[in-house]
């Protein structure tokens, strides 16, 4: 055993019990081994955990071909084994880590809790100057201070090769994000290929070779995430946010008038045509099937109202409907009905939060995101006053830069902090940080993304009281030294060097 | 990819079959703008298969030009990528016997085995006809230029193949001096980091390497008299520095780019590293009467720190061949000589009073003058100027304080020293949008003072200092936002005030930039032909 070597150890996001020893074990390359408890639930069988197993152990030692087992000499000290127990009965969804010789043992209720517990198990592990592997005696109890962890990426106002989206898995994993918020289509292009209608992708992306998710991208994306206890949750934003739908699917989006004739430009999707609903009905049928989750974000922001008003068959409607000039009761006439084709394929949703903001007649059951900076507190207030879960990602607009460490920003934010009761706390489940894609694609975005999203991982894995910025910095130049040494270029918090630069480029 | 200025004329090409299908056609912009362009919408096929460049007859380089030989394998692949990668389409050669195209390359005077200096003429004709282009210059370095114009005309058509335009080129850069400052002690920048860059500086005409090799942070230059200033003062002693065959290595690939490598050794200030492995050379600070345990700037009272900073600055001039060195000078703080007993008695026994400027004024004066033994043209940065009315007159002066930058030109040329400007330029200051319109913005030579005093402008830098900037991010921090100032320091003004007109050619230089390997970032929505595919 060896005296601890305190600023080695960086967990990040803090775990919530945390006990560490300064005795130090040895774990070595060539002998350590993770493993299923004899009386896990989970064996060989179970893919997610293999494939964990080896993924961690490389991130702890590097590439396994490296380590001959040739080692001979084995310290009394060393730790030879991590046994995995996945329990399956615990009530509770709290996981248990605790490292003593001569092994450690992660206790989780299911494979997602013991994916975080391997990252964690990771994290402890440090190299001495002598460049041997050591862990300290340790204690952890930890689990989720909210259920939903997300980062939005944008991959319609640039493209994003697939080898970046997944990239960015493997950094949500490292921080215990959760979620993948997929802003696959927006105005700008449509790189989503579908099976139903081909030609929104044909003649919606860039280009319908080069910048589109195949079929096979998309599943290779849900997989990746999968393995890493990820969920993917796809936006597709309907009415506005549709330029690029309307060039593979015509008659779908609102021709604009200007005077009494159609100026040739279109608006959001037509909401008074039965087409219109034809079309969403069979295109969330695809996306239903093709996304496993159970939510999908519908979005509905941002809806342009002046292309309706200039259209002399909306205006008509709007009088039949009884609308009277009131646009937004258009926009909940067409959100409900959306609501309804979402519903009719067993899906939950998610919206912006103008659709409630609009007094858009939502059900119960739906989810709305909060982004809109100005009055955060208010809404998040009025939101779950009115009894709907909500999440939060206006503090967390990553794409949004200026000089500095405004990852300090972030961190400081805390999410229940507005006038409520504890059930309308409850309804708060989560956050995403968004990293929008106006200025970002793949030659800046991962740099831009981490460790600045870091801080928001924290703020929504940690317990409440974890608020200290000088703490999170320390540990936090580690977090992101470990993120470069596992190949993610995340840029730097200030001055300083990590061990192992980023050697890409 | 973004495309300025579209002609409907018929085509005339090689591609007969393909042809048929095309009726618009592209012409390439260049970037930073040549002084004189003109364009034809006639244009030819190159065929890579058919491709050479050639020495003119009557030029004073020929095969065996270090220089031009390596710049003819450079730009060979870059403007045929698909062929080096062996991906090339051939079946459009099965159409039609591909046309011979020639560039031929004249320089009036050798000097292939020399390095770029402030006095290079890097002017350059280039004349684009039917199979052949002639590229005139004085210098290697003007050749060099002509041929980065060059290979931005080609472009290819959606069937892969190659065309340039009948083009006539007349240009000159407005500035001698137009670089870029990394900043190397904040954060080690590996040394790929720092020749792509110098790749990437040649793509927009840049012909200086700033290089704030050491700061406070870190030492990382190891130098061969003072080993021990970078294996105690660096980030680590064998990972975290620059070999003297790196420093070596930096120069030649600058140079074999006509990029002049200009180290800046900073002191007084900006110094904490070089205490570390040179004890003796910071001012011990004091705390009540006893030393604090803390040091200051150098110790300009001693002997041996003019000793140590004329070894250094000879080692400097033997490692850089520039004939220009930096030498900083700014952002001194008095606290700690204020706080030092044996620094008052100096300042008493040189009758300086109180004013600790004349004490900074002092040892600026003696290293400035030591660097001019040595032959060497300083550069200070501008708090030398702000603060000390005795400057050597050849002494260049940089200004980087934002504010009032051009009350501060009119000065400094007023007092008739030359001038660099970067205040404007500090790039390392982000924002979100498109922040590259306010350097391009920026007008040099728009200050109160009489012709002469505006010619003492000599150019400019961009600067990317190194608080937050590691490998990780400089690449797409940099580019394409310092292309902005490279055009300003390039171009013509007139001709290139308007940013929304230069916006969709830098749209189409950014995505050449992808295409090339340099991860530059987008300057907004949309999207390259040919994406990074990097990480």
């Amino acid at each position: 055993p060896f005296v601890l070597q305190l600023d080695e150890i960086s967990l990040w996001p803090l775990p919530q019990k945390f006990q560490s020893s300064a005795v130090a074990f040895k774990l070595s390359p060539g002998s350590f081994q993770i493993v299923h408890a004899k009386q896990s639930s989970a064996g060989p069988s179970c893919s997610i955990l293999v494939n964990a197993f080896r993924r961690y152990f490389e991130y702890m030692f590097g590439d396994l071909k490296k380590h001959e087992k040739s080692r001979k000499k084995v310290y009394d000290s060393d730790l030879a084994e991590l046994q995995v127990w996945i329990t399956s009965f615990c009530s509770l969804c709290v996981d248990e880590l605790s490292v003593d010789e001569p092994s450690a043992v992660l206790k989780a209720a299911n494979v997602w809790g013991a994916l975080r517990g391997l990252e964690t198990f990771s994290q402890l592990v440090y190299r001495d100057d002598y460049g041997a592997n050591n862990i300290n005696k340790t204690d952890i109890s930890d689990f989720p201070r909210f259920a939903h962890r997300g980062i939005l990426l944008d991959s319609s106002r640039h493209f994003l090769p697939l080898k970046v989206i997944l990239a960015n898995l493997e950094a949500m994993a490292m921080n215990k994000f959760n979620v993948f918020h997929w802003h696959i289509v927006d105005d700008p292009s449509f790189p989503y290929m579908s099976r139903t209608f081909p030609d929104l992708s044909q003649k919606g992306a860039y280009h319908p070779f080069t910048h589109v998710y195949t079929p096979s991208d998309v599943k290779m994306v849900i997989e990746f995430a999968r393995m890493r206890g990820i969920r993917v949750i796809p936006e597709f934003d309907t009415p506005g946010h549709t330029q690029s739908w309307g060039n593979g699917q015509l008659n779908l989006l609102t021709p604009c008038y200007s005077g009494s004739s159609p100026s040739g430009t279109f608006g959001p999707v037509n909401p008074i045509l039965n087409s219109s609903y034809d079309f969403m009905t069979q295109f969330f049928k695809e996306i239903s099937t093709v996304f496993p989750d159970a939510y999908i974000h519908l979005g509905g922001d941002e809806v342009d109202f002046s292309c309706w008003k200039s259209n002399p068959d909306i205006k008509k409607f709007m009088v039949q409907q009884g609308f009277g000039t009131d646009y937004s009761k258009l926009e909940s006439f067409y959100i409900q009905r959306l609501l309804d084709i979402v519903a009719a394929t067993k899906k939950g949703y998610m919206v912006w939060q103008e659709v409630f903001d609009n007094g858009v007649k939502l059900k119960d059951d739906t989810v709305v995101e909060v982004w809109i900076g100005n009055k955060m507190e208010e809404e998040l207030q009025n939101v779950t006053g009115a009894g709907f879960t909500t999440i939060l990602s206006a503090p967390w607009y990553l794409d949004y830069i200026s000089y500095g460490q405004d990852w300090q920003r972030y961190y400081k934010v805390e999410p229940l902090n507005f006038p409520g009761t504890d059930a309308q706390k409850k309804l708060v489940i989560g956050g995403e940080a968004c990293l929008w894609g106006e200025y970002v694609d793949a030659t800046n975005l991962t740099p831009r993304l981490w460790p600045r999203a870091s801080a928001v991982a924290e703020r929504l894995w940690s317990d409440k009281s974890v608020t200290d910025v000088g703490n999170a910095y320390k540990r936090l130049v580690q977090h992101r030294c470990r993120m470069v040494k596992r190949g993610i270029p995340a840029e730097p918090l200030f001055v300083g060097h990590c061990r192992q630069e980023y050697m890409g480029l | 990819m973004a495309h300025t200025g579209t002609h409907s004329q018929p085509v005339r090409s090689c591609l007969l079959l393909v042809v048929v299908s095309v009726c618009v056609q592209q012409v390439h912009g260049v970037w930073p703008l040549p002084q004189q362009l003109h364009q034809s919408a006639d244009r030819g096929c190159l065929s890579p298969q058919r491709f050479s460049f050639t020495y003119g007859r009557d030029s004073a380089a020929q095969t065996g030009c270090s220089v031009l030989d390596a710049a003819f394998k450079r730009y060979f692949s870059i403007i045929f990528p698909d062929f080096t990668k062996g991906s090339e389409n051939r079946l459009q050669y099965v159409w039609s016997e591909p046309q011979p195209f020639v560039v031929s390359v004249s320089v009036k005077t050798g000097g292939c085995d020399g390095y770029p200096d402030e006095d290079s003429d890097e002017s350059y004709n280039l004349s684009v006809s039917e199979g052949q282009a002639v590229l005139r210059s004085v210098t290697v370095w003007g050749a060099l230029r002509g041929l980065e114009s060059f290979s931005q005309l080609v472009y290819q058509d959606d069937y892969g193949s190659y065309f340039i335009n009948k083009t006539e080129i007349v240009d000159f850069p407005r500035f001698a001096f137009r670089g870029l400052l990394l900043d190397t002690s904040r954060h080690y920048l590996p040394l790929h980091a720092i020749l792509k860059t110098l790749d990437a500086m040649a793509y927009s005409k840049f012909n200086v390497f700033h290089w704030h090799i050491v700061d406070d942070p870190s030492f990382p230059y190891q130098s061969r008299t003072f080993p021990d200033l970078s294996n105690k003062g660096a980030f680590h002693p064998f990972t975290h520095i620059y070999t003297q065959s790196d420093v070596m290595r930096v120069i030649e690939h600058a140079r074999m780019r006509g990029i002049r490598v200009v180290p800046e050794f900073d002191s007084p200030g900006h110094t904490q590293s070089w205490g570390k492995g040179q004890p003796g050379l910071l001012t011990p600070c004091y705390k009540g009467g006893v030393p604090s345990g803390s040091f200051g700037p150098v110790d300009p009272t001693i002997d041996t720190t003019y000793k140590f900073m004329e070894s250094l600055l000879k080692e400097v001039k033997f490692v850089f061949p520039d004939s220009y060195v930096h030498l900083g000078g700014d952002e001194v703080s008095f606290a700690c000589w204020q706080s030092n007993p044996n620094v008052r008695k100096f300042m008493e026994k040189m009758g300086f009073g109180k004013d600790f400027t004349k004490l900074e004024s002092f040892y600026m004066e003696s290293i400035m003058n030591m660097t001019a033994a040595l032959n060497r043209t300083s550069i200070v940065w501008q708090d030398v100027f702000d603060y000390h009315e005795r400057i050597p007159q050849d002494t260049v002066l940089e200004i980087w304080k934002g504010e009032k930058y051009q009350a501060e030109l009119s000065r400094m040329t007023q007092a008739g020293h030359r001038v660099l400007l970067s205040a404007p330029w500090y790039i390392n200051h982000i924002s979100y949008g498109q922040d590259w319109r306010n350097s391009y913005a920026v007008q040099p030579q728009n200050f109160s003072g009489t012709e002469e005093q505006k010619k003492l402008v000599i150019g400019g830098e961009v600067a990317m200092w190194g608080e937050y900037v590691d490998a990780t991010n400089l690449t797409p921090r940099l580019w394409p936002r310092a292309c902005a100032a490279a055009e300003r320091l390039w171009s013509n003004e007139e001709k290139t005030l308007n940013a929304d007109l230069a916006f969709p050619r830098l749209e189409e230089f950014r995505c050449e930039l992808l295409r090339r390997g340099i991860q530059a970032e987008p300057l907004f929505v949309g999207h390259c032909k040919h994406e990074y595919d990097g990480l």
